[in-house]
């Protein structure tokens, strides 16, 4: 009897334990993510459905994509409030050119277009990184004000281009294979999404770059001290950054048909959610690429459930961000625990 | 009267009679996995400078803390005026007289002095400030003390010095009967050591009890009265300042003798490595100063805070800006002024030049990063780390694992972080980025501040070991043991400048510090 007992409190004590270690090791997201699907199970009938989570992981694709990014600017201790407006650049000039390319071929180079439009979106991207990347890393133009006043004048940019008006005729082709195509069941944006996590993790486990990225951040003087060209490196974030942010904004381009000025308002704030709830500090040097992902997925499952259940988009802007709070609460809370268990 | 040094036999130095100001007894203080400090005793009389004499980590920065009501004790009684109290803040401890100048300012840049002196109990004339109350009394309390400093000036536009200054005239502003001095020399010139030194003389006439903390044996015998040396959070011994000879203080203060920290090196001096002429900065911190180093010698570079003797060590890696001079590494002229430029540190660590900053947490190493991460750091570019873009992980663990074995790392762990390591084994950390490139030349800054004496030793060792394998060494450090036990030549710098050059058979404690400080025009 008192034996059972004791073992059963060895039981408790060890899940506690396992609790304990999950939760210092991994963080707060795998607890909410739990969490957040238990909720929408028992509240919605259709939440729990292969279809919908197929949903939510195309979804996902767009944010998860400027997660990561963002990522890679963060980890430089930087900030990147500019990937709004990438994908405003980047949608009016690849649609301007596709259409432009398109129409004067007499509609017959459907992929020259396509490639050509990319191109020139993908080139647009690459200078906003590449001026964010001179402003910061060689001028020394704080992150914050230097991809703030970017956000404005491309913006601005991308308005004067357009006169504030959607770009149409592009290629079907383009909507068809990157917006709405699948390959084996899967959509063609979850596969190029696969692809990117996998060239990010590459480049931040397993190259210098990534690792001077994570030094940079951790202690720039050190960086310097230790033969590294900060200035390249620094540089070279808000490029990679721009990169990837670019391939995200032509996915959504394809899937709108059409090239806007506007559709990408909500990225600079979702992608630092993202981030912060996965984990990344804020002033450099720590962050996992899985944590952010799932951050990603996570804030666009918690709008998904919520949309079932009927809550309007209202309401959800005010979960979000008591879900941000809460996040970067239980992490300190977290760094603590850690501190005390130090081996 | 029987509380502490029965042991020791102290004497009772003047005023032996006096009531005791603040008494601790058997004073413990447990932290999570470690017990900083164990049944401590201590005390201060009225009108004496008690010096807390111990290694980083003996415990002296817990015990001022406690007494200045920042943290609490886990066990043991403290008496003030033979009352026993508990001190529960640092507020109460203010309120109670007892005052402390901290090592890290406590002052906030951006304001002006005098509202730095009342930061926390400003004036108030009804919900306003009372700006010319304020400024009237902050005027006392410089005027006080003999400070030539404007009450309305930013702090951040003052010298370390200065600052000092405002953070004794706000541990004064309080009218203490004990005052806390928490290594307040470690960033002054020895100008303004003077004048420390003589203000402390001066509050002393008035009755307050001192507790000064250093680990500086000369700064013992000019100010202090008696001695408490700590050791691994253990009280040691109190004894007082005219039995206090160099000798017996290293050994209470490490519990080893002399010759079992420092390892005899055998020098062999061969071609010349470093060889550095007329060389000055711009910031006039080094002016005219040749110095070589060869190959197989260790040279020290001696000098306080401040005399520009580490400037030398970052110029020869590209960190300072150079005025005049110049500099030749391995036989090659790497930097003439108008001329070449060859400096930089990738540039110089791939001739075999490595420079290993004093200030391991600003500038040596990535804290959140684990052993492995920062030990590779300065050499990823190398084949062994990386084929130039990707990196060969796996190598990378083998070479880490293979020099955190030899630098003894405790614990051997390469993938913790480096934030949860001791000093001692931070700075091991950081003489094993050195040791994953092919160097010839090793400029070591202050290679042990804040290390315990276990991990010292083991540093002394790998430079001896360094030395006997070829390569050259100069030791820039203002620990006066290091530099006599360790080198085979020593440089002392005064002021920027060039002040002797000793050969071996002539370093010795007196003519090394003889340079340090002024020339006494008799």
């Amino acid at each position: 009897m008192a034996g059972a007992m004791r073992k059963q409190v060895e039981l408790m004590g060890s899940i506690e334990r396992v609790a304990a270690q999950v939760f210092v090791r991994g963080g707060v997201l795998p607890w909410f993510l739990v969490f957040a699907i238990i909720i929408f199970t028992f509240a919605t009938e259709s939440f729990m459905t292969g279809q919908n989570f197929m949903l939510v992981a195309r979804q996902a694709t767009y944010l998860v994509m400027v997660a990561m990014a963002q990522m890679v600017v963060l980890l430089t201790a930087g900030l990147d409030l500019s990937v709004g407006v990438i994908f405003a650049i980047v949608s009016v000039i690849s649609s301007m050119v596709m259409v432009d390319h398109f129409n004067a071929s007499g509609k017959e180079a459907v992929w020259g277009s396509i490639i050509l439009g990319s191109l020139a979106g993908l080139g647009a991207g690459l200078i906003v990184g590449a001026i964010n990347g001179v402003g910061v890393a060689v001028f020394r133009v704080p992150p914050f004000i230097m991809t703030l006043a970017m956000s404005t004048i491309v913006f601005g940019i991308a308005l004067t281009i357009t006169g504030g008006t959607p770009i149409y005729g592009m290629p079907e082709e383009f909507a068809g294979v990157f917006g709405y195509g699948s390959a084996l069941g899967v959509p063609v944006p979850i596969w190029i999404t696969i692809g990117f996590v996998v060239i990010t993790y590459v480049l931040l486990a397993w190259t210098r770059m990534g690792r001077y990225f994570y030094a940079l951040g951790g202690n720039l003087k050190a960086s310097m001290l230790s033969g590294i060209s900060t200035r390249y490196y620094l540089f070279m974030a808000y490029v990679v950054c721009a990169a990837i942010t670019t391939v995200s904004a032509l996915m959504l381009t394809a899937r709108l048909e059409s090239g806007e000025s506007n559709i990408g308002s909500d990225y600079p704030l979702n992608s630092i959610a993202a981030c912060a709830i996965g984990g990344v500090s804020l002033f450099g040097g720590t962050g996992r690429l899985a944590n952010v992902v799932l951050g990603a997925i996570f804030i666009i499952l918690v709008q998904n459930g919520m949309n079932l259940m009927r809550i309007g988009s209202y309401q959800q802007m005010i979960v979000v961000g008591i879900l941000l709070v809460l996040a970067v609460i239980a992490d300190n809370y977290r760094q603590k625990v850690l501190l005390t268990l130090r081996d | 009267m029987a509380m502490v040094s029965d042991d020791v036999g102290s004497p009772e130095p003047k005023g032996s009679g006096a009531p005791v100001l603040l008494r601790l007894e058997a004073i413990s203080k447990q932290f999570p996995g470690t017990l900083a400090l164990d049944q401590v005793n201590f005390d201060v009389r009225p009108g004496e400078v008690h010096v807390l004499f111990g290694e980083n980590g003996a415990g002296k920065s817990t015990m001022i803390q406690i007494i200045a009501g920042v943290h609490r004790p886990s066990g043991g009684r403290i008496f003030f005026k033979d009352e026993p109290i508990s001190i529960s803040s640092v507020h109460h401890a203010r309120a109670l007289g007892i005052s402390a100048v901290f090592q890290e300012f406590s002052l906030v840049p951006q304001l002006s002095i005098e509202d730095n002196l009342f930061l926390g109990s400003e004036v108030h004339k009804g919900p306003l400030l009372d700006k010319v109350g304020l400024r009237r009394q902050a005027r006392e309390v410089l005027d006080r003390l003999g400070f030539d400093l404007k009450p309305r000036d930013l702090v951040m536009y003052l010298s370390r010095a200065q600052q000092q200054m405002v953070e004794i005239a706000k541990a004064f502003r309080t009218k203490p009967s004990v005052m806390i001095f928490d290594e307040p020399t470690a960033s002054l010139t020895e100008r303004e050591t003077d004048r420390l030194f003589a203000l402390i003389e001066q509050i002393k006439k008035e009755g307050i009890g001192i507790i000064y903390i250093t680990h500086r044996m000369n700064e013992i015998k000019r100010i202090g009265d008696r001695i408490t040396v700590l050791r691994d959070g253990k009280f040691v011994a109190t004894i007082g300042v005219e039995e206090a000879s160099d000798q017996r203080l290293v050994e209470l203060m490490t519990g080893r003798v002399i010759d079992q920290v420092f390892p005899a090196v055998h020098f062999a001096p061969k071609d010349n490595l470093l060889q550095i002429e007329n060389l000055s900065t711009a910031d006039g911190g080094v002016r005219d100063v040749s110095i070589n180093v060869r190959a197989g010698e260790i040279v020290g570079l001696a000098g306080l805070v401040g005399s520009g003797k580490s400037q030398i060590g970052r110029a020869c890696f590209g960190l300072e800006k150079i005025s005049a001079g110049r500099i030749s590494f391995n036989g090659q002229v790497v930097y003439e002024v108008r001329k070449t430029n060859k400096l930089g540190p990738r540039r110089m660590l791939d001739r075999g030049l490595y420079y290993l900053p004093s200030d391991r947490r600003q500038e040596g190493l990535v804290m959140m990063q684990n052993v492995r991460e920062n030990i590779a750091l300065s050499s990823l570019w190398l084949r062994t780390f990386s084929n130039g873009f990707f990196l060969r992980r796996a190598n990378e663990r083998t070479v880490v694992k293979d020099l955190v074995r030899r630098l003894d790392l405790d614990p051997p762990n390469v993938e913790r972080a480096l934030e949860h390591f001791s000093g001692g084994n931070q700075q091991k950390v950081l003489v094993g980025k050195s040791l994953a490139r092919d160097v010839k030349l090793f400029i070591f800054d202050e290679p042990t501040v804040g290390v315990d004496v276990g991990a010292r030793v083991h540093i002394y060792n790998f430079i001896k070991t360094l030395c006997e394998a070829g390569a050259g060494i100069l030791l820039i450090s203002s620990d006066l043991p290091e530099i006599l036990h360790l080198t085979n030549r020593a440089y002392v710098m005064y002021r920027g400048e060039l002040r002797a050059e000793l050969p071996k058979a002539e370093i010795s404690e007196q003519a090394v510090l003889g340079h340090f400080f002024e020339k006494q025009t008799v």
